[in-house]
């Protein structure tokens, strides 16, 4: 789960990592007023979305006086923005941080992520702050540093300062860095995160190092004991279509193909989309409904998917492991005869009590487009779209 | 032969009391595993479908000689269950849970180092399907009767798509020696290196069938060491071509965050290396079958 950057603030600020004054705002009147409270001749605007490259795409606003907080405010309030990463779609802007400015001698760079290969927490830092990881570490791979933290005993003072000193900093910047690098530390670990990001850190000219920007991602698996984390979602950040199936424990991801897929277990569900790419269409969603896929479960994702207007033909790919296919099978015919759709269907059932499943379909009326193996199944779906698309309305005949 | 698990191996199954662990309890008995009894904290001295239930690994162990556990415990306390086992002398366990948090992992992995080497338990998975020798036991929730007795090896991370070639082979009339999931988690007790090693040790394995995805090193280790040690021939599909950067796939670990997690790099690596490519997923078997022929 992602956080905004003035929650991640909050949330650094508890385990003592030093941060510009700041304060939140949801209309220009209350931006101006916040930057009265702050205080100063120098503020920053920034607009709150689940995203990087805000600054690049005019989300970041640097004002002098509170009417151009205010204009600013104004003009990036409803906003949808448009980043390198944010996708086509953009972030609608909803919240705005508030900042005082500060005099910066030196910006660095800081991240803390769960590396898979040393299998433990690892701290990434180098002295090109301002710059994405990436770019640093095609344009200037010997500012890196790396440091990886043993799990028994966490992150330790003298780490700490051997980043400090390797980053150039001077011995009177060098406690409040670690006190810096140390509270992020703090924070990753105690709540669960799998990834923070401080881009940039800055030193000021009165040798403080504090935090510019903050990135926060959560574990969702650890959620459940970080109720206050946990709190702090923000909805208007996710594709709706996502926020729907995760509300109800399937895992989804929106794509732009034409092709919804429903499938169980992650794995299949992946080579199901990569069938239907190799069969020459392009998937709509990734959708896997679990391991065991219960006929609430099946009808639950119908709904789902067909949530999605762009979808044009719908294939349902089941292997029945500890569920039966006949069970599947009835799910799938009761979904359809209480909701009927008005775009093909195509079915493939494998596994336990597959030949009673296919009966349980056959047997229905309905018009599924039945088939046995994976290639036939995206074989099928890809011609019955294409069907679909040229003669719209026809009445789809059993395959 | 088989690797991990034969028709002896006396198993344990953390969580037996619940749902889940005595339904698959029942099912991999009826499939031929040896299970001596179970384990849930405070059901001790009671019975679970004629077996015993005991409140803690150690005593269970002592008194059932089981070296194999399967792990059915709510993530909550997965981890903790797992650490449980290694203390406890088991020398296999398989952890089924899903939603482990990848923390816990970490101290599970760091925990489970405090072993020497060849002292230390093996653990599978968690967020996998198990393992099965078939014909002969499985510690797992796969359906049991799609996998042929043979000498092709199965390493995946995913439970669904393993199935999927494992019914491929049978339509094929090949076999399988043992198949092992290993997971969807970004932190994961073995690695496909890891079961490579036992497959290419296993007489009765004349090749291997690996199954990856996109996110995480393990494709990318596991190149290298069927590049330097591998002598069987291996077959291989990376499930995510069409997976977007970034986005997570199901699977905790199913996500691509640096160059060379994508599924195209994956194959790229693994083709480089000699691995035979499944160019789509419903070829895995009938690649597998050229492959055997050819050899």
């Amino acid at each position: 789960m992602d956080i905004h950057e003035y929650q991640a603030k909050e949330i650094l600020a508890r385990f003592g990592v030093a941060t510009p004054k700041g304060a939140l705002a949801y209309s220009p009147e209350q931006a101006a007023y916040r930057a009265r409270e702050i205080g100063g001749k120098l503020w920053v605007v920034k607009a709150q979305v689940h995203t990087g490259g805000r600054g690049k795409a005019g989300g970041v606003k640097l004002c002098r006086s509170e009417d151009e907080v205010a204009d600013a405010a104004d003009d990036l309030l409803g906003k949808k923005l448009v980043t390198h990463q944010s996708g086509p779609a953009g972030k609608i802007v909803g919240r705005l941080y508030v900042e005082g400015g500060v005099a910066i001698a030196k910006e660095l760079y800081l991240g803390f992520v769960l590396d898979r290969k040393s299998e433990r927490v690892m701290v990434v830092a180098s002295s090109q702050g301002g710059m994405e990881i990436e770019e640093i570490a095609a344009e200037k791979p010997e500012s890196i540093v790396k440091v990886s933290v043993e799990p028994a005993v966490g992150m330790q003072a003298f780490q700490a300062r051997e980043i400090a000193f390797a980053l150039g900093l001077k011995p009177s910047q060098i406690q409040s860095a670690v006190n810096a690098l140390m509270g992020c530390y703090r924070a990753f670990e105690e709540l669960d995160a799998t990834m923070l990001e401080i881009n940039p850190l800055i030193v000021t000219e009165d040798d403080h190092v504090m935090a510019l920007d903050a990135k926060m991602t959560f574990d969702d698996n650890a959620l459940f004991r970080h109720p206050a984390v946990a709190e702090l979602r923000d909805k208007s950040q996710e594709d709706p279509r996502e926020t729907h199936a995760n509300d109800r424990g399937l895992a989804y991801v929106g794509l732009a193909g034409k092709i919804g897929c429903i499938v169980n277990g992650a794995g299949l569900a992946m080579a199901t989309m990569d069938m239907i790419k190799l069969a020459g269409g392009e998937p709509a969603n990734f959708l896997d409904i679990g391991g065991g896929a219960t006929p609430e479960r099946v009808a639950k994702a119908f709904k789902l998917v067909t949530m999605d207007k762009n979808v044009e033909a719908i294939l349902v790919n089941i292997f029945a492991g500890i569920n039966r296919c006949d069970w599947v099978a009835e799910g799938v015919v009761q979904a359809l005869e209480k909701h009927p759709l008005d775009v093909p269907v195509i079915v493939r059932l494998a596994g336990t009590h597959v030949e009673e499943g296919r009966r349980i379909l056959a047997r229905s009326g309905l018009p599924i487009i039945r088939a046995n193996t994976l290639a036939e199944a995206a074989e099928r779906a890809v011609a019955a779209w294409k069907n679909n698309a040229n003669t719209v309305g026809l009445k789809v005949v059993n395959a | 032969m088989s690797i991990l698990l034969d028709r002896t191996t006396p198993v344990l199954v953390q969580g037996i009391t619940g749902k889940i662990g005595s339904f698959h309890a029942k099912e991999m008995r009826e499939y031929g595993t040896n299970v001596v009894g179970g384990v849930t904290p405070g059901k001790g001295g009671t019975t679970q479908d004629g077996l015993p239930v005991f409140d803690t690994m150690k005593e269970a162990v002592e008194k059932t000689g089981a070296t194999a556990s399967i792990v059915f415990v709510p993530p909550p306390f997965a981890a903790d269950s797992i650490m449980e086992a290694a203390d406890a002398n088991i020398r296999l366990c398989v952890a089924i849970t899903d939603g482990i948090p990848s923390q816990d992992m970490i101290r599970v992995k760091r925990y489970m180092r405090r072993y020497r080497a060849e002292n230390r338990m093996r653990l599978i998975g968690p967020n996998c399907a198990g393992v099965i020798s078939p014909g002969k036991a499985m510690m797992g929730i796969m359906p049991g009767n799609i996998y042929l007795p043979g000498n092709v090896g199965i390493v995946g991370r995913s439970g669904t798509l393993g199935y999927e070639a494992a019914a491929q082979m049978m339509e094929l009339g090949m076999g399988v020696s043992t198949s092992v999931g290993i997971g969807g988690d970004p932190i994961n007790g073995s690695s496909f290196k890891d079961i490579l090693e036992l497959f290419e040790a296993d007489p009765e394995t004349h090749a291997v069938v690996m199954i990856g995805e996109i996110g995480g090193p393990q494709e990318a280790e596991a190149a290298e060491y069927i590049r330097d040690h591998m002598t069987k021939p291996v077959i291989a599909y990376v499930a995510g071509l069409s997976a977007p950067k970034g986005r997570k796939m199901g699977h905790a670990g199913a996500i691509i965050s640096a160059f060379g997690e994508g599924a195209s790099e994956k194959v790229e690596l693994l083709r480089d290396v000699g691995v035979a490519i499944a160019p789509t997923p419903a070829e895995i078997g009938s690649t597998a079958q050229k492959v055997l022929k050819a050899a």
